[in-house]
């Protein structure tokens, strides 16, 4: 029986075999040297603030997999001999495969800073990260301030996580706006406003230069290219995260920043495939990058090698771009391409709403001569991903988008809506007369 | 801030302690004509019991139920079994060793608890109240901006089965074994709560008044609770007040207000089978007699549990009830809110599940079978089973044990709806209904499911959502009593309850991933 091995347990690897299992009987190993199970990656942050025991971001019982003939081995791949088609693996076996599967996923970036690999230094990526925040910063009189360097998504989690226990937390980010090579400005603005308001000490334009060692070779404070220097007991790494493929150096498979691959996922060795975070495309699909490090896009490249695999051939194909995130308490979504300030184009045009005191906004992106409607991003108001995804394919305008916004609306019952102040500002800033259009299930339901 | 809840919870705890030292407190006292007046009340024939009692109780002084209890519980007993050896059937006490206990302790009752109930009343209910909203109230200052604040609850011992949640259990299981099994105890508390009761109903207060009362307290003092943590959701906060207008209004007031117009006790809104002693011979003959009122609420009884109940699940989803209306549910959304995380999401537990709540709805419809067959036929047993006797099995281990002892008492440990979950015959029947004919549905937002598991882990019906929404299914479940909390919790805005046509429930469209349709096209056909 052909023997499918994969490695890393993360989100694509993990679909890969559940979905390979799906389709057929052959043999499947996954080998992970970061944990025994499958957990959900996104939700270390909330163990760290109690929401969750460990145990509960683990999708699947413990005797899932054994039910499922889906063999798990923890150890470390230490390199891949593609000629005979083993994996040498530290304290372990080599193991003899038929069809090899990369899903190693990405570690933190780190960009060269001295001191960088000091103590009490670290990303918030692998569980093992988790475990070392609990033992650098278990409360706020072990750890007095703790500074992030890094504005993204995994940034702002840190500091939420540090917050859950009062420690006070320094925030320093590059640009002169919380995320807004991504974000339009008003809702970077609006972002802005709401770390402050969770007393986060946000340091915008400001860029880490050193960190600073005491006797135990630990971090003890941080220097900024302002000059200042922050005493600190933890300096999270935040700038991101790239592929984590260091041990495929010298094997023979395609790297660029990421395992190359083509649209099948094959890398240029015949039978190895890399999926999720740790793949890049030759060329981006669409807007999208070439690296996508979404766990959603993990797991679509997860089903999509398995139909490969058990032989249907399948390109991956990934539909109308979508995401979400939280901010602290600020629920974000988003449908299409809504680009920033600064990578939009120019004809791409933006229309903004935003609630005169709570903290929730709308931006609709569309083309500014056929008004074609290009994306959507919300900030504490949920939508329907199948609406967007629908409309999207049928090049609505902004305007039908605007009128039929209630079909889209994914708030729980009761809450207020806002379509008719939305919908307000749109006529009167570009003289239009559109009244939103009461919400239908017969829409909803119908299809593309 | 923290100073005020810190003092807040040194009051709570000392009127606590003041309302669990006064069941072995206060003054009691038997004369020779209290006793001529117990035994006229009675209907007392035994001589037996009289003597024993004359003998040891009257004329004494006792401090403490302690000592009262054993007396009149033996003395009942020997009594009985000296009769029933004679063969004086007609002598035999019927009243419950423990209830007639409680009976001569409420009579008998003297001293500074029942001179002062005023007092004691402010000692007690008085200072936990004051004392729970010192420590609630800060929380709108303390929790910081609105939004899900679940921070430390698996770090806190309270919240995460540590040493106070094992306090808590013991207090909550003692307290539902003295109210079903030892209700002497709770007689000083009756006294505390007379002046509500006869305001109220007339009448001086029972056990169960006690338990009713303080079940709208609890209520009403962890709905602020509700109120404050989940100030951001409008239909946490429309629930919150929905549970507790139907506690108070219906399950208290009305009734009570009932008894003061001589009508029979009724609580509108308790459906057969969970109100499973509706069709006792007892409750029949007493609605019967109780003219055109009695007929009413009959007729609304039996339309309730056949009509309305399912009709709403219908358009609902039993949610309707179990966590809008039932005071089951209500108490578990307040009082049991902090503990809703403890529920088993393993698929054994679901094992269980199904099997036990779906055989204490046949024990119950079984149960009131033979009742109503009893009650027509005119006959006290069945196949030469005594009906009283499956009756009072029912009553024992599904009302008492199983409803009261395990269904709140293990709040903490094993989470806020054990009997909901398991137990309760009417949300099973509810559960069929949602499952099988409902436009009720937890909607899954297409392929926005991270797979955190907030949501499983905090479903208090121990339902693997996240099991489901990771694949984009709906949440169709039985078992959801649609409390809305696992959509609260999501961060990526991915589940909402609504109410929709039935085509697509189950199935929404097709499964949409975010993958290209061609590749989804595939994965459904196959």
């Amino acid at each position: 029986m052909e023997h499918i091995v994969i490695i890393g347990n993360g989100i694509s690897g993990v679909t890969a075999a559940r979905h390979i299992r799906k389709l057929s009987d052959k043999e499947i190993t996954i080998i992970s040297a970061e944990t025994d199970y499958f957990f959900s990656r996104t939700a270390l942050m909330y163990v760290y603030m109690g929401h969750m025991k460990f145990e509960h971001t683990q999708p699947y019982e413990n005797w899932f997999w054994k039910k499922n003939r889906i063999d798990l081995i923890k150890g470390y791949v230490k390199s891949i001999d593609h000629k005979n088609n083993v994996l040498k693996i530290d304290n372990h076996t080599d193991i003899k495969y038929d069809k090899l599967i990369i899903a190693t996923g990405s570690k933190p970036n780190k960009f060269g800073w001295p001191g960088q690999d000091l103590g009490h230094v670290q990303g918030l990526y692998s569980k093992q990260d988790l475990e070392a925040l609990e033992k650098n910063a278990p409360n706020k009189e072990v750890c007095k301030r703790a500074v992030i360097v890094g504005g993204g998504l995994i940034g702002i989690e840190m500091a939420e996580m540090l917050r859950s226990r009062d420690i006070p937390v320094t925030f320093l980010v590059r640009e002169n706006s919380f995320w807004n090579g991504v974000l339009p400005s008003g809702e970077s603005q609006m972002i802005n406003e709401h770390i402050l308001e969770h007393h986060i000490d946000l340091r915008l334009e400001t860029n880490l230069v050193e960190i600073l060692a005491d006797d135990n070779g630990n971090a003890r404070a941080i220097v900024t290219d302002k000059g200042d220097t922050i005493e600190c007991n933890v300096v999270g790494l935040t700038a991101g995260v790239s592929p984590n493929i260091n041990f495929l150096k010298d094997s023979g498979i395609e790297l660029g920043r990421g395992v190359k691959v083509n649209r099948l996922l094959e890398t240029n060795i015949p039978d190895i495939y890399a999926i999720g975070d740790c793949a890049e495309q030759h060329q981006g699909i669409g807007k999208r990058r070439p690296i996508e490090a979404v766990w959603y896009t993990g797991r679509m490249m997860g089903e999509t090698i398995a139909q490969t695999i058990c032989g249907n051939p399948t390109e991956y194909k990934p539909g109308h771009w979508f995401n979400s995130a939280k901010f602290l308490d600020l629920e974000y979504q988003t449908y299409g391409w809504v680009f920033s300030e600064r990578s939009k184009t120019d004809e791409e045009q933006h229309f903004h709403w935003r609630h005169a005191s709570e903290k929730i906004c709308v931006t609709i992106a569309y083309h500014k001569d056929t008004k074609a409607f290009l994306g959507i991003n919300t900030f504490g108001i949920r939508m329907r991903h199948n609406i967007f995804d629908r409309w999207l394919t049928e090049n609505r305008t902004i305007e039908y988008v605007l009128e039929y916004l209630k079909d889209a609306n994914f708030d729980p019952e009761f809450y207020s809506q806002y379509e008719k102040e939305i919908l307000a500002k749109y006529n009167q800033e570009n003289g239009t007369n559109i009244s939103p259009k009461k919400k239908s299930w017969k829409r909803i339901f119908s299809k593309a | 801030m923290k100073i005020i809840k810190n003092i807040g919870l040194v009051i709570f705890l000392i009127g606590l302690a003041i309302f669990t030292t006064v069941t072995v407190t206060g003054k009691f006292t038997v004369n020779e004509q209290l006793l001529e007046q117990i035994v006229t009340e009675k209907k007392i024939k035994s001589d037996l019991f009289k003597q024993e009692l004359q003998d040891k109780v009257v004329g004494k002084e006792f401090n403490s139920m302690l000592s009262l209890s054993p007396i009149v519980v033996n003395a009942l007993e020997n009594a009985n079994n000296q009769h029933k050896k004679n063969k004086e059937y007609k002598k035999v006490i019927y009243t419950k060793p423990h209830d007639m206990a409680a009976f001569i302790g409420k009579k008998s009752a003297s001293g500074y608890i029942a001179n002062n109930k005023g007092t004691m009343w402010f000692l007690t209910f008085g200072l936990g109240i004051i004392g729970a909203l010192m420590f609630i109230l800060p929380n709108v200052i303390l929790l910081g901006k609105k939004g899900i604040k679940n921070d430390g609850i698996y770090l806190e011992s309270a919240t995460n089965k540590g040493w106070i949640a094992w306090m808590v259990f013991i207090f909550l299981v003692s307290f539902y074994l003295v109210l079903y099994f030892r209700s002497e105890y709770a007689v000083n508390w009756t006294l505390i709560v007379d002046p509500i009761s006869e305001f109220l109903s007339g009448n001086p207060a029972g056990h169960w008044f006690v338990y009713g009362f303080m079940y709208c307290v609890v209520m009403l003092v962890m709905a602020a609770r509700m109120y404050i943590k989940y100030r951001h959701n409008m239909y946490q906060i429309v629930r919150t007040t929905s549970v507790l207008f139907f506690q108070i209004v219906f399950a208290f007031l009305i009734p009570e207000i009932m008894v003061r117009l001589q009508m029979p006790y009724y609580d509108f809104k308790n459906a057969f089978p969970l109100d499973y002693d509706f069709f006792f011979q007892w409750n029949l003959k007493s609605l019967i007699n109780s003219g055109g009122i009695g007929m009413f609420i009959l007729v609304w009884g039996i339309l309730l549990t056949l009509v309305v109940v399912p009709v709403m699940v219908y358009f609902f989803g039993k949610r309707w009830y179990c966590s809008w209306v039932c005071g089951c549910g209500g108490l578990a959304e307040t009082l049991g809110d902090p503990y809703r995380q403890h529920s088993s999401k393993s698929l054994f537990s679901w094992k269980v599940e199904r099997w036990l709540i779906h055989s204490v709805l046949l024990f119950a419809v079984i149960m009131t079978g033979l009742t109503l067959y009893s009650f027509f036929a005119e006959t006290s047993t069945v196949l030469g089973i005594k009906t009283s006797s499956i009756q009072n099995l029912y009553s024992l281990l599904i009302g008492s044990v199983f409803a009261g002892v395990i269904g709140t008492g293990f709040y903490p440990i094993f989470g806020n709806r054990v009997w909901c979950r398991f137990g309760c015959p009417l949300a099973a029947y509810l559960g069929f209904v949602q499952r099988f004919k409902s436009r009720f549905r937890i909607s899954t937002n297409g392929g926005q499911c991270i797979s955190c598991g907030n949501c499983s882990t905090y479903c208090e019906q121990g339902i693997d959502v996240r099991a489901y929404a990771q694949k984009g299914e709906n949440i169709v479940r039985s078992s959801c009593v649609g409390c809305g909390v696992c959509s609260a919790v999501c961060p990526r805005g991915v589940l909402k309850l609504e109410n929709g046509p039935e085509e697509g429930r189950i199935n929404p469209t097709e499964v949409l991933l975010g993958n290209d349709v061609d590749l989804m096209k595939l994965v459904n056909k196959k």
